[in-house]
């Protein structure tokens, strides 16, 4: 594996990009040291819990407090008690952190408790009874929505995009042969292993401190602000360590920071602890967002494509939250990485009266990947060659120009990835022995069938279009007269590693040793905005703004202090940094993001470059089905993938590790299921099914190094390139195992069973 | 089941008891205990079923999820947390330079799970490994690295890497 353990270690200097140094959080980690929001504790704190909505939707008549309890002992909050503005602040402001008289879901938030003691606290939350007068006709589908049974919002829709190339009629003209399908993805419970949390309280200088789980503090601060009427300056939010992320800790924060910050301040200042215990932190917060794509292209016989047609939705849920912007990705990865001159990709967010969909690791691209991949199978299947022939014919190549409008540039070398992905899996010859023997089994009469699939895709990092212009990421570098170095960030850990990663750019920037260098801790009141920690951009646009601040601070020593220019060790850089702060009150420097040239979108026509870098990958994937049981066995996995420079290979290999087996439980084992008010009905992991040690063959994982991204050497991002891939690698693979035509994600034993009684593979069995 | 007063059982090497009134309630969650009487919070609670193996702990050697077990049972028995677990255990060391750990708040109950194990099979298998660990989920890494952590710590393998802390 190249991702090894100690590979090229010895060619590299000490902590330096690219070397897989130990991450520094790992041993605070593994001993448990390290400090999360549920293990923080202060003097005289109270417990908070939340009472929500059961209906999908209606209107609150009334609010009844039962007998037994001495309710003046408790805080309690409703929307009346909120000083500031009742939204969240989010693309738009239609959520209410707490819901008045009208609401749109089951499990909306309409009153908070706090109590010092939470036991009593969940007896009384239980005494609290909303009464409710049901949406009578509540909408849980897409088609739904988008036939108007039913009313969510004016049109149900909250953004409809056409990303159009070319003439379609001309296009449909030229194609020979015509594929047409329709394909559907699931919603995905993100499973972090720590339960959403915050905790708020009001300090000695009367400054609102709200601290917990989170992967966005500058979102939080600024719905704090809005909430509670507070500047920023009186709002303080500090991250605590992180239990995973994935999306699922972008937008929701913000709201149980927002409850958190009410109970405090109606308890006069004093800390209120608010952690969801598992079925509420299942039931409330946000999921992947379900899809459904109608997707029609057409070649010519020899292969090459000659239009896409795709119609992509989403069920955004009852407010708006994130879609459009998880919307938009998934129109511009809709065509895959293929060429065709002549296409069109309408996307729609709709809204239903399910809780609010949200920020799931590839944020709309898995749905509409999956769509398009297992199209191009189909219609390899018409054309009657291999997906793979068909793959190869149609990929982006240098020169070619996508469906969104951007230049492939002579960086991109796909062949090379899929090369490389044949060649580990072994696929010609795989391919062919799972045919050898399919017709072995079906010939002895036995239950079990293999099939090999792949996928081939790639993964734009960075905020989509001019959302990194919009941003402006700041971040800032700083050093002490010890030349102890800090990378001063809004970049929150989750799991990720960035609080190694940037240490370890700003240590090759500096020509310092790993230790010496820290990122500081995340508090609004210390670090500068560099953006959400989100959308695979931490290590490549704020690596690189890190980057360049450090590189301002060692030319402002070489300047101002004596630095030697070449040739300086650590020892050299902290003489320099004690004469600057000799006479200077701080040595600390700052840099902002400037997009690449390359990089312009146009956002009203959806054409242009949308992202400064792509990721490229091939995934393949081999199962062995039991047509008795309808059991499906994931045997091997594959992954090899083009991220540019490797900051570090252990991180890496592990994100894309840990990708592919949610990528893997997003096609074969997790299904949200909904109750008659469409909240979600296995909220609990007990029957939310998620990968275990047990169902996950070695998944192997290959990096090629081709420096072209735009970050720091060259890095690219790659979080959530991985999540992309296992879903139609996995179901091709599926597909041609049994004959079946299965168009969906999560593929459960009972959805093989239908596929198979829809097949001519039960009478060859 | 009630011991009353004359419950006693040691934590990471000493002895709590009701009679001294360091164990408040027979009933209580050993979790709860761990984490709000006792201090030991590397203990974490990830779903409170016994479904996750945040909560994992050895009692006598043997991995229990503490969120099911009331203290009541533990009479006599050992319970050694995370906290209990010297730091120069080769798992440490082994989850550390594999790159098993990424957000952390499974790695406690992953690293007693692999201890129990490697207590009873100094020198298992992949599949052992594997099999010993299903108990315990993790959503970041997809396992891979931490069965090199356990199998590297069996071996006391000592991978050259450069750095870090």
């Amino acid at each position: 594996m190249v991702a090894a353990v100690g590979s090229n270690g010895s060619e590299r200097t000490r902590g330096a990009l690219g070397a897989p140094v130990v991450r520094k959080d790992a041993g605070a980690k593994i001993l448990g040291e390290a400090r999360y929001v549920d293990d923080l504790v202060y003097p005289g704190m109270l417990h908070g819990a939340t009472v929500r909505t059961r209906s999908a939707g209606g209107t609150i008549e009334r609010i009844e407090f039962g007998p037994g309890f001495d309710w003046s002992s408790f805080v309690v909050v409703t929307a009346a008690d909120v000083p500031g503005i009742n939204a969240t602040q989010m693309i738009e402001q239609d959520q209410p952190v707490l819901a008045g008289e009208r609401f749109r879901h089951a499990g909306e938030p309409v009153l908070l408790l706090a109590h010092p003691d939470a036991g009593l606290l969940r007896e009384a939350l239980a005494a609290v009874t909303l009464h409710e007068r049901p949406n009578p006709s509540p909408v849980f589908s897409i088609d739904d929505a988008l036939a108007l049974r039913g009313e969510v919002c004016p049109g149900n829709v909250y953004r409809d995009y056409l990303m159009s190339r070319g003439d379609l009629a001309t296009g449909e003209a030229a194609a020979e042969v015509v594929f047409e399908g329709r394909f559907e993805t699931g919603a995905q419970e993100h499973v972090y292993i720590e339960p959403q949390g915050m905790i708020a309280q009001v300090d000695a200088a009367g400054v609102l401190v709200v601290e917990g789980s989170m992967q966005c503090p500058y979102y939080v601060l600024g719905t704090l602000t809005a909430v509670t009427g507070r500047d920023a300056g009186s709002v303080r939010v500090v991250h605590c360590t992180t239990g995973g992320g994935f999306g699922g800790k972008e937008e929701y924060p913000s709201h149980i920071a927002a409850h958190a910050a009410l109970l405090s301040l109606k308890a006069g200042g004093r800390p209120v602890k608010l952690v969801y215990d598992r079925a509420e932190d299942m039931l409330a917060t946000p999921k992947r967002h379900p899809s459904r794509t109608l997707v029609r292209i057409g070649a010519r016989r020899d292969g090459r494509l000659a239009f896409m047609d795709i119609d992509f939705a989403l069920d955004g849920g009852a407010y708006t939250t994130l879609s459009p912007v998880v919307l938009s990705r998934g129109v511009i990865h809709a065509p895959g990485p293929y060429a065709c001159a002549d296409a069109r990709v309408r996307g729609r967010a709709v809204a239903t009266n399910h809780p609010p969909n949200g920020a799931f690791r590839g944020f709309g691209a898995p749905q509409s990947i999956f769509a398009i991949e297992q199209a191009m199978d189909g219609l390899a299947r018409e054309l009657g060659i291999t997906p793979l022939e068909l793959r190869r014919i149609n990929m982006l190549r240098p020169g070619d120009r996508s469906v969104p409008g951007q230049m492939i540039d002579d960086t991109t070398d796909f062949d090379a990835v899929v090369d490389q992905a044949l060649r580990e899996s072994d696929y010609i010859a795989r391919r062919d022995a799972c045919t050898a023997f399919n017709a072995a089994s079906a010939a002895a009469g036995r239950p079990l069938r293999r099939g090999i699939g792949l996928s081939t895709f790639h993964h734009g990092a960075g905020f989509t279009g001019n959302g990194e212009v919009v941003l402006a990421s700041e971040a800032r570098v700083r050093a002490d007269a010890d030349g102890r170095v800090e990378v001063v960030a809004s970049s929150s850990e989750m799991g990720q590693g960035n609080t190694t990663t940037l240490c370890q750019i700003v240590a090759e920037a500096l020509g310092l040793p790993l230790e010496r260098v820290t990122q500081a801790r995340v508090d609004t009141h210390d670090v500068p905005d560099s953006g959400p920690t989100v959308a695979s951009r931490t290590c490549m646009v704020v690596g690189l703004i890190v980057e360049q601040a450090a590189r301002r601070l060692r030319a402002e020593l070489i300047g101002k202090a004596g630095l030697p220019a070449a040739g300086a060790d650590e020892h050299a850089f902290a003489a320099a940094c004690a004469r600057y702060l000799d006479g200077h009150p701080a040595l600390e420097m700052q840099a902002r993001y400037e997009p690449p040239a390359n990089v312009a979108w146009d956002e009203t026509v959806f054409e242009g470059s949308p992202y400064a870098s792509y990721a490229w990958a091939c995934y393949v994937a081999e199962v062995e089905v039991d047509l008795t049981t309808c059991e499906v066995a994931l045997t091997a996995f594959t992954a090899v993938q083009e991220v540019g420079r490797v900051v570090n290979p252990v991180i890496a290999a592990g994100q894309v590790e840990g990708g592919v087996v949610q990528g893997i439980g997003f096609a074969l084992f997790e299904k949200v299921v909904r109750d008659a008010q469409g909240a979600m009905a296995n909220n609990r992991m007990t029957n939310y099914i998620i990968p275990t040690t047990a169902d996950i063959p070695p998944v192997r994982v290959f990096f090629q190094e081709q420096p072209g991204g735009i970050g720091p050497a060259g890095a690219k991002g790659l979080g959530e390139l991985p999540m992309d891939g296992p879903g139609p690698a996995i179901v091709s693979a599926l597909n041609a195992a049994l004959g079946t035509r299965i168009a969906s994600v999560p593929v459960l034993p009972e959805d093989v069973m239908a596929a198979l009684g829809t097949s001519s593979a039960k009478e060859a069995a | 089941m009630s011991l009353g007063q004359g419950l006693a059982f040691t934590l990471n090497g000493r002895t709590l008891s009701a009679a001294e009134g360091s164990i408040a309630s027979p009933s209580m969650r050993l979790l709860d205990l761990l984490r709000l009487q006792a201090g030991f919070t590397g203990t974490k609670e990830g779903c409170g079923e016994g479904e996750c193996g945040a909560c994992a702990v050895l009692v006598d050697g043997e991995l229990v999820n503490s969120c099911l077990v009331p203290v009541g049972q533990l009479h006599g028995r050992s319970v050694t947390s995370i906290e209990g677990l010297p730091r120069t255990d080769p798992l440490v060391e082994g989850f550390a330079r594999a790159g098993a750990t990424q957000c952390g708040i499974c790695t406690p109950g992953m690293v007693l799970a692999a201890r129990a194990l490697l207590d009873r099979r100094p020198d298992p298998s992949l599949d052992e490994v594997r099999e010993a660990l299903a108990g315990n989920l993790c959503r970041c890494t997809g396992y891979a690295r931490i069965y090199s952590a356990v199998l590297d710590a069996a071996a006391g393998v000592r991978p050259p890497v450069e750095g870090g802390t």
